[in-house]
């Protein structure tokens, strides 16, 4: 039996699905492999679960999708969350930090038409997950391991690790001991293949905390570089913030 | 006595100039220092041109800056990001592939690319101790690495002597520098004042006697033989810092249970990043990878550390789970329990771990606090 592939959409830009359509060079070895059963972004034709492996993005910001996650975890034999709406709340989960019906009552002209949660939440934090992808967007060559493992029945080689691994590995100069340039790097899970400091600037975080985070000897760092405390919270606050908010114990 | 001319020579730039091209001309890829992002890296040469002439660096745990320098030294800088393990035991590595016939049947081809025959340039004291430490782990014993040994065996190695330490430097009290006795090719010493900027060069090897032979040298001057020798007995004495002069091995044996271990780790990233600049750390991981027709694998070889959680992780979770646990790891392996395995200490005193941690944590200083525990 070829196994069946589903694309589902929480709250998120439809960036990280986007990345599966983006793997050209693969793409019709993979449709030869799976049966792409469900996946909106590329065809409206869908079919019925249960699905073998069911790839999530975004998160849960609506009672609707919050039910509607459950009906998915249902249908899938392995639920594999990607990108960081889906693994930390995404850049919508700054609301977990604010009002949301200050937010509802200044931006919106008919503030009663928007029903949303208090929260953006991972998948995780409603469903049991197989395994997590990270990153903003996520590294198309991830996806494929993650895929091409599942298809072989065997662990993703995933590193836990940080951004400074790859930095080292492909000889990058360390834009912070170097430059004195703020870098979330030595915090951050790696994946991305380091290419903020590649091109000279501080890794922002976008694939949230590695394995094995000291964040709080991290921010002296930071203040040192230039940053102060509004500066360290923006950095920190991007499309992880929950996960990091949680390194920094606050 | 050596059976080739070991009697030293003078080069002036435009000789050193001529060496790089002797060398590129025997088919050799050059590698040497150049400025790149902000730091002197080392590269791969097509000229003299692009070493750092003129450049210098101040260096301070956990900070490097490029500095113009008043003179036109192109060897007056140190522990710079990377070390010689970058071309002779690379960051990645492809082991083997192997592919699946329709009939089942599999091929597995392993990958003994040509090596490239390299030729280094401005070799430290401190990096020829390493490299000669990395030839007991990688080229002999249990564990050789056939890629290692093919790219070490064909090596041409120009050391160069230190000058000028850095602020991080401590080579003198590991015993590995400043100046060179043997275990190079070719040795430089770079020589500047009022006679010009010049280079002693001497030969170590029958190879670095036969490339010098091919230059148009003179004969050292008495006057150039003695500003180099009393340069680098100079820089002896002024090394940034000091490893505490007592028997570290017996020390580190004796800390396994030291409250300092909290202490470091609480400040420390836990990010590898010591591991990776260190230019004796040798670890690896494997990993074998398929692609999405399940018929094609490849196993790949890429540096390792310690500091990564997955390193010890065996069934059931990682031995070592905390910082404590690793930093220790790290620092007891390094000073101590290396020498029960490679017969020597692992640490030659580059100062590249503190220079390149982010939060500047001093292998010096932990080791003096380290010590102080010891016997109060």
């Amino acid at each position: 039996m070829t196994p069946k592939l589903a694309v589902f959409k929480l709250a998120s830009c439809d960036g990280c699905q986007l990345t599966l359509l983006d793997c050209e060079d693969e793409l019709l070895t993979l449709a030869g492999k799976v049966d792409i059963a469900h996946f909106l972004e590329a065809s409206s034709a869908v079919g019925p679960g249960p699905y073998d492996l069911t790839l999530v993005e975004g998160s849960v910001t609506t009672a609707a999708d919050a039910e509607r996650i459950r009906r998915i975890r249902a249908e899938s034999k392995h639920l594999v969350t990607i990108g960081a709406c889906a693994t930390a709340g995404g850049i919508q989960a700054l609301r977990n930090f604010a009002d949301v019906a200050e937010f509802r009552s200044v931006v919106y002209a008919r503030p009663d038409y928007i029903d949303t949660l208090a929260t953006s939440t991972p998948v995780s934090a409603h469903v049991d997950v197989d395994f997590e992808l990270r990153g903003c967007p996520i590294d198309r060559g991830q996806l494929l391991e993650v895929i091409t493992a599942f298809l072989a029945g065997r662990k993703p080689q995933i590193p836990d690790h940080s951004v400074c691994f790859a930095c080292k590995q492909r000889g990058t100069v360390c834009v912070t001991v170097a430059h004195g340039t703020p870098c979330l790097g030595p915090v951050t899970h790696a994946g991305c293949g380091a290419i903020c400091p590649a091109y000279g600037r501080g890794c922002y975080g976008c694939f949230g905390p590695a394995g094995t985070v000291n964040l709080p000897a991290l921010i002296p760092l930071l203040r040192r570089d230039g940053m102060d405390d509004r500066d360290t919270e923006r950095f920190l606050r991007t499309f992880n913030a929950t996960a990091f908010a949680k390194e920094a114990g606050s | 006595m050596a059976d080739y001319d070991t009697t030293p020579a003078v080069l002036d730039r435009a000789g050193l100039a001529a060496l790089v091209r002797v060398l590129a001309g025997r088919g050799r890829t050059v590698v040497g220092p150049t400025v790149r992002d902000g730091a002197i890296v080392l590269a791969e040469l097509d000229s003299a041109d692009q070493l750092p002439w003129g450049w210098g660096t101040e260096l301070e745990a956990g900070r490097y800056r490029l500095r113009r320098r008043d003179d036109e030294a192109g060897f007056a800088h140190s522990a710079g990001p990377q070390s010689w393990k970058t071309f002779l035991h690379p960051a990645r590595e492809r082991q083997w592939s192997a592919d699946r016939d329709p009939d089942g049947q599999l091929t597995i081809v392993p990958d003994r690319p040509e090596q490239p025959a390299y030729a280094f340039l401005g070799v430290r004291p401190c990096d020829l101790r390493a490299i000669a430490i990395q030839d007991r782990v990688l080229a002999g014993g249990h564990f050789a690495d056939d890629g290692y040994r093919t790219r070490r065996s064909g090596a041409f190695l120009i050391a160069l002597e230190c000058t000028e330490p850095g602020g991080t430097c401590f080579c003198v009290s590991m015993g590995s520098g400043p100046g060179v006795e043997a275990g190079y090719d070719l040795a430089l010493t770079e020589v500047l004042d009022d006679d010009g900027h010049r280079f002693l060069i001497r030969a170590g090897s029958p190879e670095g006697a036969e490339v010098l032979a091919e230059l148009s040298t003179d004969r050292a001057d008495e006057a150039t033989v003695t500003t180099a020798r009393t340069t680098v007995a100079a820089a002896a004495e002024h090394m940034g810092r000091a490893m505490p002069p007592m028997d570290l091995r017996a020390l580190m044996g004796d800390s396994l249970d030291a409250e300092r271990w909290d202490d470091v780790a609480a400040r420390c990233l836990s990010c590898g990043n010591c591991t990776l600049v260190c230019p004796t750390c040798f670890c690896t991981t494997t990993e074998e990878i398929t692609d999405l027709t399940g018929d094609h694998a490849e196993r790949w070889q890429s540096w390792d550390t310690c500091f990564d959680l997955d390193f010890s992780l065996l069934h059931g979770g990682p031995v070592r789970s905390s910082t404590r646990s690793r930093y220790r790891q790290w620092l007891t392996h390094k000073l101590g329990t290396w020498h029960e395995q490679f017969g020597s200490s692992g640490c030659v005193g580059c100062g590249r771990c503190l220079v390149w941690c982010p939060v500047g944590i001093d292998i010096t200083e932990e080791v003096a606090a380290l010590a102080e525990e010891a016997t109060s």
